[in-house]
């Protein structure tokens, strides 16, 4: 693992080549949010639709950089209980029943002995704060559209200090920060005063070039009249009105599962067929089948010929 | 980092926020640790570091873009800019060439207007003591259609005072509770050992309550005009009323004017609304307009459960093409979708219309808004039970058929 282990970049580019490390191919814009976040220690805040990679990052950045990677996971009514840390009933009852067996021990030893670290039970927020010898971990906060006001409030605290307070215990803080991605998909606004602890950046769909790498990369059984084929068409879905477009992990998807199929190029046939890997609304699929997926099909075929 | 960067960043903050962006002093700040860390040897570094500092929404985006490259490229457009605001024209300005007129505005704000407001901004209202509680009835059943001004100023009055009360709906965040289901363990240790009692008496804790948000799609067409605007003022009250509130219009297009109603004073909010809607007593194309909410918006603003109130009279230029689909996926998106109508006032009122017939059967609740009472009566509509099953027509059917491809 220590060979992995890396410092962090010292450049854009150090930092684009580290992504490239572990085949996250970025554009450069992210890249330099990326490393601003690194360098700055500030939260980086990426938002986008689904599937672009955003979640990608903070799991790319662990792995590159040798770090742990603590995932905390937002939905509704996410409380300090399942987000920060918990204490161990089971063992606090154990531990008071003893207590009492042996017929010794004062009221207020026994308050102090059972809320102490022993019996603390921590969740990503405090194991984030925790330092590790390969240094500070990667906290990636997924989705925190999903969850309500209060946490976002509480969540406040905790990225403009690092530092959380457990009233039994006191204030736990973090040696070293550790490196944060928070990712939304916008199904609400976030906060403005979380945004400004942050640094933002909106991931967009790749563009071909870009995306035609990242198949190569991450499909590379793939054949290549195919992967260029999928992309074109995929590039030209994306310019549809369709409910929800497809991402850069449908594209993949879409492409493994042709590639299982045996498939070197694309046909109106396995397009009918496999449509649901890449389109997952069904007004958007009655759309694009038949006819319109003919024509676009025509039209990926002669831009693929004229490269 | 020399003095002239700095300086010129900070004017270049100065120039967003003028121009509408939330830039405030600690971003300048950041910027230029930001710039020190990244390096100024390449343009577009330069460019991404300043945008991961300065914006914090995609929407900011575009303006941020323009604003960049004409305040850090070229000169000669600042110029341009510039020429716009001088008394004498010089010379044709290129068309595409000239910035959005927001922009302009921040690079060099010209004087500000007189104050001017709506026609129908009352002069100086009576006291309310002279307002008797028949003349309160009177106004309640009058159809705002047929309203004079001075009504309808004081019907704004009576609307202002209006409350939403929706049912709070259950979330799944606890709260200490005597008489909650759950047991709250961490109180009822920490509760016992201060008592020192031999049993363990149980704390509880219960799901609190909260509003759900609520969307609302007014329409500002020409056959709703009189109404329009009586409902902005609705709507003006409601949102300052609570949060999550989000509000939009549509006549030919749609429009988001949530954050032009968080204006408290309600003439300001109506009049940056009047700004910024363009399709002010046109035609209606509820079908389009939809589609454009269920495809920009919804998974925004409908996320957590919304009750989404639609306000229009149903009656559509395109003749309902489309919007019986719309409907169905609003309907199917959201917690309860309510119908306003202004038309239902009429009692021969029939759904002949085609948009009528095709958004019928997709909604909760179909309910008269004409006058300040149908408000009223909108309160008790809200708190119905949250979802009574609907007829739903067709939707299966197309939906197995399609299905079928892939069995």
């Amino acid at each position: 693992m220590n060979d992995a282990a890396s410092a962090l970049p010292r450049t854009i580019d150090d930092t684009l080549a580290l992504l490239a490390r572990a085949d996250y191919v970025a554009e450069r814009s992210l890249a330099t949010a990326v490393f601003l976040s690194l360098r700055m220690g500030r939260p980086l805040f990426l938002e986008g639709e689904a599937g672009v990679g955003k979640t990608e990052i903070a799991k790319v950045l662990a792995a590159t950089l040798g770090r742990r990677l603590v995932r905390l996971q937002c939905y509704e009514g996410l409380d300090v209980a399942s987000a920060v840390y918990e204490w161990n009933y089971s063992r606090q009852m154990i531990e008071i029943r003893l207590a009492e067996a042996e017929g010794v021990k004062s009221r207020e030893g026994l308050t102090e002995d059972i809320f102490s670290e022993r019996f603390l039970i921590r969740r990503p927020l405090l194991q984030a704060l925790e330092g590790d010898l390969a240094g500070p971990p990667v906290l990636l906060i997924d989705e925190l559209d999903r969850t309500d006001e209060p946490f976002e409030a509480y969540l406040l605290e905790v990225l403009s200090d690092f530092q959380v307070t457990i009233p039994e215990i006191g204030t736990i803080r973090a040696e070293a920060p550790p490196i944060v991605v928070i990712t939304s998909n916008r199904t609400r606004e976030i906060h403005d005063a979380v945004k400004r602890r942050c640094l933002y950046h909106w991931v967009d769909y790749p563009n071909a070039e870009r995306e035609l790498e990242i198949l190569r990369r991450k499909a590379p059984g793939a054949a290549d009249q195919l992967s260029r084929e999928v992309v074109a068409f995929v590039q030209r879905l994306r310019s549809m009105d369709l409910f929800k477009l497809p991402g850069v992990a449908e594209t993949i998807d879409w492409t493994r599962a042709l590639t299982e199929l045996d498939r070197l190029a694309l046909d109106p046939q396995v397009i009918h067929d496999t449509l649901g890997v890449l389109l997952k609304y069904q007004d958007d699929i009655a759309r694009v089948q038949g006819s319109e997926a003919a024509r676009i099909l025509s039209e990926v075929k002669a831009e693929v010929a004229a490269q | 980092m020399s003095g002239k960067l700095a300086e010129n960043v900070m004017h270049f903050a100065r120039v967003l926020r003028g121009a509408g962006l939330p830039v405030g002093p600690d971003k300048v700040i950041d910027a230029l640790r930001a710039l020190q860390v990244a390096g100024i040897e390449r343009r577009d570094d330069f460019y991404w570091t300043l945008a991961s500092v300065f914006l914090d929404k995609r929407e900011q985006f575009e303006l941020y873009d323009q604003a960049f490259h004409i305040f850090w490229r070229d000169p000669r457009m600042l110029e341009r800019v510039m020429a716009l605001f001088l008394p004498k024209v010089q010379g044709r300005v290129d068309e595409d060439q000239v910035p959005p007129a927001r922009l302009a505005e921040a690079l060099m704000p010209p004087p500000k207007p007189p104050g001017e407001h709506d026609e129908e901004t009352p002069q100086e209202v009576e006291l309310d003591a002279a307002f008797t509680v028949s003349d309160r009835e009177v106004l309640q059943q009058a159809d705002f259609e047929t309203m004079t001004n001075e009504e309808l100023a004081q019907a704004k009055r009576l609307i202002a005072e209006l409350r939403l009360p929706i049912p709070l709906v259950r979330t799944r965040r606890l709260a200490r509770d005597p008489h909650g289901i759950r047991v709250d363990m961490r109180a009822s240790l920490r509760a016992s050992l201060r008592s020192g009692a031999d049993l363990i008496a149980l704390e509880r804790r219960s799901q609190t309550r909260r509003h759900p948000p609520l969307v609302v799609l007014c329409d500002i067409s020409g056959s709703m005009s009189r109404y329009s605007r009586m409902f902005l003022h609705f709507l003006h009250a409601i949102t300052n009323d609570r949060d999550r509130v989000y509000t939009f219009v549509f006549g030919t297009r749609l429009t988001n004017i949530t954050r032009h109603l968080r204006h408290r004073d309600v003439d300001v909010a109506l009049a940056h609304v009047a700004d910024a809607v363009a399709d002010w007593s046109g035609g209606t194309r509820i079908g389009t307009s939809l589609r454009e909410f269920n495809l920009r918006w919804s998974r925004r603003v409908l996320g957590q459960n919304a009750v989404v109130l639609m306000i229009t009279d149903g009656l559509d230029r395109d003749l309902g093409r489309d919007l019986g689909e719309e409907m169905e996926r609003l309907h199917k998106s959201c917690r309860r979708l309510i119908w306003l109508n202004p038309l239902l006032r009429y009692e021969g009122f029939e759904p002949r219309p085609a948009g009528v017939r095709a958004m019928l059967p997709h909604v909760d609740a179909f309910l008269p808004a004409h006058n300040v009472a149908s408000l009223v009566d909108l309160a008790r509509a809200l708190s119905g039970p949250a979802r009574r099953a609907p007829a739903r027509h067709g939707a299966p059917d197309g939906a197995l058929e399609t299905a079928r491809g892939f069995a």
